[in-house]
């Protein structure tokens, strides 16, 4: 049993964060890598890329959006209750490396899974210029933890209640264009859509983009190909060969339709649990 | 002719094909004390009996299936815990028609004697009435064994090594272990309960089991002897599945067969939305391969509610790898066939589904490296098959994800680990390996074969040396 010991909610009460008892995946995890959590024994499998860790408490922290079922089980579990099963550290960490000027460009939940990647990106030496945003400002997530992993942080929200009125992409679109030649990596973390057109702004100043991509997953050691993506026409595993691939390379048409597979099967599932939880 | 020869093989009991086809409840029903004790009795009790050598763990068949034909079950288990410790499973699930049932004596003129029907009657008496003793352990060795992975080859190491008085703990990648006897097999011919059963059995000799966890993730082999473990065996299965690389191949309603299986068995999608795992439920459903696992497909897409379920296959009925039993009970449920049938591309909806198959018909030309006669495409021969659900189960290859975090194993081309064939192992010092990651896909009985040799050997290395 992984117990939680520590526990958020943010954006209104649709993110939470869980701080959970995992001491042998804490020691191993690097940033961009994930775990699998099952919450109880009928519970599905579902992959989350690890926001923090903390070797000195033996704790892994993920943050997640509710979006169904399963994120709405796992909402339910309050500090002293714990995940059956969590396994992990799994795929492959980011490459962190001293490169010079680099753009880390956040979404949504996304935010949580570029932190400790911007953090890293930091560490090593490189300036950090972070691009983050959201719908409106209170959806928006972790704005005082990018400030400290960056040397610049720019805000943006769909409905210009707080930053910059728009999207991510604009204001990377200008970061681009002003210092072109400077900038050596982008890391684009966010919905499906969000990393498209980061890949396809990016792809335009020819800069290299790494983004990180989260498909339905099953076992998460490439034994099932549930997770498989279309990168530069090769089929890659998310969990083994991933979950960070070439933005410039990667099919997401094909990505965003193979996660609606089950979208019907999970709304009937997520309507039988509100029912029974109102 | 001998007086045992005149009594009939006991048919085993079955749920009918119309009704089983709608559950995911065991096919066969198992045999009675009575029908037990009367297929024990045609046993001849060969003074050589050529059972045993076709058995890969040995198992002294006459011995017990004395015991049966006196009424003994008790002893009959004892005997067989001898050298099987999962002799539920291997009742079930072993290919008896090449091992030792294909060896029995009977068999030259008539039926040979059921003899894994009898393993499977016996272990399931004992699970019932829990009577006998499991075998004596020896005296602690203070030797540590770790095991690296829960199916068959992994849990007859264990078993072999903790009666020898080792400290085994095996470590399971999954959140329950088996192996694929749990996420491979289906509840339909092998229920869950047994794997558990057969592993609480190991438990209660002392062996530990760590669940959750993926070695050369979270512990690399070289981190193991770190902590103290003098020899490990690794047998993490085949584990990479095949795709057919061919145009349409990702979209939604195409699974490996890994994956439909994986997300029937372990994640229980057959029962949800109990259950949280979904399932794509095909209405029109083809299966890609015809050995054992694409038979398991198959019938699993029936009892999820497919009106047809089809088996393509590229070869024709001499060539399907899958047992006659399995492709008996799929064609009884149902199952249609269509063998020469090559797929060259998958069709889809503007929704990303896949909603048909376009193949070639086939012949069968020369033999290839196989020793099979390879099938060649007919000119202009194309066509279409409607379906919604495609399920791809051509095989699997070498799962890279442990030895490429060990250093010093050998491995072929292929990326199997490189084993000696007679123990076990490698090319690393201490470290073993067998079943599937050595041989590629094979079948219980083999890998738990291999288990066998490797524990043998383990012993001697943690006796005398390397």
């Amino acid at each position: 049993m992984f117990k939680i010991i520590n526990r958020e909610e943010m954006a209104e009460g649709t993110v939470i964060l869980n701080e959970i008892e995992a001491p042998l995946i804490a020691e191993k995890a690097r940033p961009g890598q994930f775990v699998i959590l099952k919450a109880n024994e009928t519970g599905e499998r579902i992959p989350l890329t690890m926001a923090d860790t903390n070797t000195e408490k033996g704790t892994i922290t993920i943050i997640y959006m509710v979006v169904g079922k399963s994120t709405a089980l796992f909402k339910t579990l309050k500090v002293g209750d714990a995940y059956q099963d969590v396994i992990g550290p799994l795929g492959k960490p980011t490459h962190l490396e001293k490169l010079g000027d680099v753009i880390c460009v956040g979404g949504g939940t996304g935010i949580a899974v570029l932190h400790p990647i911007a953090r890293g990106l930091k560490q090593v030496g490189n300036h950090v210029t972070a691009i983050i945003g959201s719908r409106n400002k209170d959806l928006l997530i972790l704005e005082d933890k990018m400030k400290a992993a960056s040397h610049e942080l720019h805000v943006c929200t769909d409905d210009g209640s707080y930053g910059h009125k728009g999207f991510v992409t604009d204001i990377l679109k200008k970061i681009l264009t002003e210092k072109k030649d400077q900038i050596k990596l982008v890391v684009g973390i966010g919905p499906v859509p969000m990393m498209k057109f980061v890949s396809l702004v990016t792809k335009e100043f020819n800069v290299k983009t790494l983004v990180s991509l989260n498909p339905i997953m099953i076992d998460g050691t490439g034994m099932c190909g549930g997770c498989r993506v279309s990168v530069g026409g090769k089929n890659k595993f998310a969990c083994v060969d991933g979950p960070e691939f070439d933005g410039h390379k990667v099919d997401f048409d094909e990505l965003s339709s193979r996660l609606q597979a089950y979208m019907e099967d999970e709304r009937q599932c997520y309507d039988n649990f509100c029912k029974v939880q109102d | 002719m001998a007086k045992n020869e005149k009594i009939q093989r006991q048919p085993m009991p079955e749920q009918a094909p119309l009704v089983r086809k709608n559950n995911f409840n065991e096919v066969p029903e198992g045999y009675t004390d009575e029908m037990a004790i009367q297929e024990a009795k045609r046993c001849m009790q060969c003074k050589k009996p050529a059972c045993v050598e076709g058995c890969p763990v040995g198992v002294d068949i006459p011995g017990f299936i004395k015991h049966v034909s006196n009424g003994d079950f008790t002893k009959a288990i004892s005997k067989l815990w001898e050298k099987n410790s999962l002799p539920a499973v291997c009742g079930r699930v072993c290919p008896q028609e090449n091992q030792c049932e294909g060896k029995c004596i009977l068999g030259k003129k008539g039926e040979p004697v059921a003899i894994g029907n009898l393993e499977r009657f016996v272990a399931d008496y004992e699970r019932k009435k829990q009577l006998a003793t499991r075998p004596a352990k020896a005296e602690p060795t203070g030797k540590k064994v770790a095991v690296v992975g829960s199916g068959p080859a992994g849990l007859t190491v264990a078993g072999d090594l903790v009666i020898k008085g080792h400290d085994v703990t095996i470590y399971e990648a999954f959140h329950k272990p088996g192996g694929v006897l749990v996420y491979g097999i289906p509840e339909f011919r092998l229920p869950k309960e047994i794997v558990f059963s057969e592993v609480a059995g190991l438990e209660e000799m002392g062996v530990k089991v760590q669940l959750n966890t993926v070695v050369g993730r979270i512990v690399t082999i070289d981190e193991l002897f770190e902590q103290g473990f003098d020899a490990i065996f690794i047998a993490v299965g085949a584990g990479l599945p095949t795709f057919l690389n061919i145009s349409g191949e990702n979209l939604i309603g195409i699974l490996s067969a890994n994956e439909y299986l994986t997300r029937t068995n372990l994640m229980k999608a057959y029962l949800f939305p109990e259950y949280d795992t979904p399932i794509v439920q095909g209405r029109k459903v083809i299966t890609i391969g015809a050995g054992n696992v694409a038979m398991d497909a198959a019938r699993t897409a029936l009892r999820l509610g497919a009106e047809q379920s089809t088996i393509v296959y590229r070869r024709s009925r001499e060539e399907v790898p899958a047992r006659q039993a399995e492709v008996h009970h799929a064609e009884q449920e149902g199952v249609e066939f269509h063998f020469l049938t090559g797929p060259t591309k998958f069709l889809g909806s503007d929704k990303g589904r896949v909603i048909g198959m376009e193949g070639l018909k086939m012949e069968l030309g020369e033999p290839d490296a196989s020793g099979r006669r390879r099938p060649v495409p007919i000119k202009n021969s194309e066509f279409e098959l409607e379906c919604d659900l495609a399920i791809i189960a051509v095989g699997a290859g070498a799962n890279p994800l442990l030895t490429q975090s060990t250093d010093g194993l050998t491995l072929n081309k292929w990326g199997y680990i490189t084993a000696d064939p007679e123990t076990g192992k490698t090319s690393k010092k201490g470290v073993w390996a067998g079943g599937d990651i050595v041989t590629g896909s094979a079948t219980v009985i083999l890998a738990m074969g291999a288990g066998r040799q490797a524990a043998d050997s383990i012993h001697k290395y943690l006796t005398w040396g390397w």
